[in-house]
């Protein structure tokens, strides 16, 4: 695919001895269970290949942005967890960046270095649980989910004990943390960090080289880099086509600049290229957290946060690299304790919109390859 | 392996030995690695959440010591409405992002242990269906009077009323949440323990400046005198 733009393929359609053939409109979802929560794909078929396929979402539609503007700063804190369900921890902390620009606060050394340990540790919990999803969505039905949510679980558990829940953590604050981690949690974190490497080991061993992943996802759902680009594609899907951009070293945000890690990218980018730089993301991400844990000092875990946050008239945007990409918050505040304008930019919606253009002229099993590939959440696609 | 369709036996084959493996060896059955299993027992019936033998179902059943569920009112030793800590600011109501409490100040105030009269929730009700456990209403409130339980059994039949706590299924009290979370309540009391020390320092270094002032206004006042006669 070389043009920046693509169109469906001009399909004539031949008749066959005589017989007319008709293009089959099927239509995956909202219940599928291939599609990751509620959303629709309407698919052309020719056969079983792909003629046309349109994206329908929207079924999820919570009002998170408008309900965040009428009410205080601090209170729509815990909705930006429930964004993306599996990373509360990124979207807390990219909410927390746009809120700190725009009243400086002094972030203290210690609340810094566990932000960016919560944060891998969040990568972690979604580059695992999605290389299961994947894996389900090519039927193997249940083992290697099972296996990662074991994994998974070991870190939800780290979770809880630090901010009190699994999933909605509702951890970050503006200016640090909630609370300090619990006498031993670095301990027990570390020991988590040291066992994950074997895990990864033996999951590389039963999936990297699994022939039936071979055969169903290379050459499968090729991302150009040019469409990947144009498209405002980022993260792990991105890096997949070949561009090397990760915001933890563009933006070098927090204190990521103190940390050595490598950034793994694709050459193809197909599915398998999106599988394979999560699988190495998680490498990179337990080396951070190794040094994280090293350097963790002690110290105070708020800044000096004002009682009452009532911003200065400002525009700000802050952006991360959630582990599905560019997580943004574009904030417009108006001096009142309620910010005027309240925005997010999700990533997995981002990267949602190039859904046709890898599936057009693919066979109709692997659209469900593909969109476990690019790795969405609901929630946060339709907010 | 070259032939086609080979990874599917070698799979099965790595199945079947995990299989026969995990009669004689049980750290095979991997889904039995309970984290809440530290010393890598197995549970005694799996599938059931640890309790204590022969314990029923009662308040202390949670789940660990830093999980948090729902908010409660705490009070202190003695009966729960002479000790309850809370005010009726009603800032947790306003801060609560899905707005799922409801409090009616008392008309009149009333006398607590050791303090200064003070207004008492008339009401103070909880609509857990609504309730998102964000753990914001604990932050906002100045008087340590809310924190979160961690009791998860809550089911009830009824779908409106059953889910609705009133202000006598929210009073707790201190040493409940001592049992609960320790580490954290002790955080709490230590804290309270210091903000009134440090009230009651600045209290008394404000009475002794002003002590001070009066003696030297008198001795002044003494010294004019006598610069007069």
């Amino acid at each position: 695919m070389s043009s920046a733009t693509a169109t469906a393929p001009n399909y004539e359609l031949i008749p066959q001895d005589g017989l007319e053939t008709n293009l089959l409109e099927v239509s995956m979802g909202p219940h599928h269970p291939s599609t990751h929560g509620v959303f629709r794909m309407d698919v052309k078929l020719d056969g079983e290949t792909v003629v046309d396929l349109k994206p329908v979402f929207g079924y999820l539609h919570r009002n998170h942005e408008k309900l965040a503007e009428n009410m205080s700063y601090l209170s729509s804190m815990p909705f930006t967890d429930r964004l993306d369900y599996f990373n509360s921890m990124t979207n807390n902390w990219a909410y927390a960046l746009a809120a700190e620009k725009l009243v400086e606060i002094e972030i203290p050394e210690r609340a810094e270095y566990l932000r960016v340990v919560m944060a891998e540790l969040t990568r972690l919990v979604n580059h695992v649980s999605l290389v299961g999803f994947f894996a389900n969505d090519l039927g193997a039905l249940g083992t290697p989910l099972l296996y990662a949510f074991r994994e998974r679980e070991k870190i939800l558990d780290l979770f809880e004990q630090a901010s009190g829940a699994r999933m909605m953590c509702n951890y970050l604050r503006f200016g640090g943390l909630r609370c300090d981690v619990p006498n031993g949690w670095l301990d027990r974190a570390q020991e988590v960090v040291d066992r994950f490497p074997f895990f990864l080991d033996e999951y590389e061993k039963l999936l990297c080289e699994n022939e039936i992943i071979l055969s169903r996802t290379q050459g499968v759902g090729c991302l150009s880099r040019e469409l990947a680009t144009s498209a405002g594609i980022t993260g792990p899907m991105l890096r997949a086509s070949g561009v090397n951009y990760d915001l933890r070293k563009v933006d070098a945000y927090g204190i990521y600049d103190r940390f050595n890690f490598r950034v793994p990218y694709g050459e193809v980018g197909d599915c398998y290229d999106r599988f394979m730089v999560r699988m190495l993301e998680m490498r990179e991400s337990l080396e951070i957290l190794k040094q994280a844990l090293k350097d963790i000092p002690e110290g105070p875990i708020m800044g000096n946060a004002p009682r009452v946050f009532k911003p200065k008239p400002r525009e700000v945007y802050g952006r991360i690299e959630g582990p599905k990409g560019e997580l943004g918050f574009y904030i417009i505040a108006d001096g009142t304790p309620k910010p005027y304008r309240y925005r997010v930019r999700p990533p997995s919606f981002v990267n949602l919109t190039v859904l046709r253009d890898m599936c057009l002229g693919q066979k109709v099993a692997d659209t469900v390859v593909i969109l476990g590939s690019i790795d969405i959440v609901l929630g946060e696609v339709d907010r | 392996m070259n032939i086609l369709g080979g990874g599917i036996f070698s799979g099965m084959a790595v199945t079947l030995k995990n299989f026969v493996r995990s009669y004689f060896d049980k750290s095979r059955l991997t889904t039995n690695d309970y984290s809440w299993q530290p010393d890598g027992e197995l549970p005694k019936s799996i599938g059931e959440y640890p309790r204590e033998e022969g314990e029923q179902l009662s308040e202390t059943t949670t789940i660990t010591n830093y999980s948090r569920n729902f908010p409660m009112l705490l009070h202190d030793d003695g009966e729960p409405m002479d000790t309850v800590r809370c005010v009726a600011c009603q800032i947790c109501e306003r801060e609560c992002p899905p707005q799922c409490i409801y409090i009616e100040k008392s008309t009149e105030k009333k006398e607590r242990d050791g303090g200064k009269p003070q207004f008492y929730p008339a009401k103070f009700d909880i609509d857990v269906s609504v309730c998102m456990s964000c753990q914001i209403c604990v932050e906002v409130c100045p008087f340590d009077a809310i924190v979160m339980n961690s009791q998860f059994e809550l089911s009830s039949p009824d779908r409106f009323g059953g889910l609705l706590l009133r202000r006598e299924d929210l009073l707790k009290s201190n040493d409940y949440y001592h049992k609960i979370h320790p580490e954290e309540a002790e955080a709490r009391d230590k804290r309270i323990a210091d903000e009134k020390a440090a009230k009651e320092a600045k209290k008394k270094a404000a009475a002794e400046a002003a002590k001070k002032k009066a003696e030297a206004k008198a001795r002044d006042e003494g010294e004019k005198k006598g610069g007069a006669e």
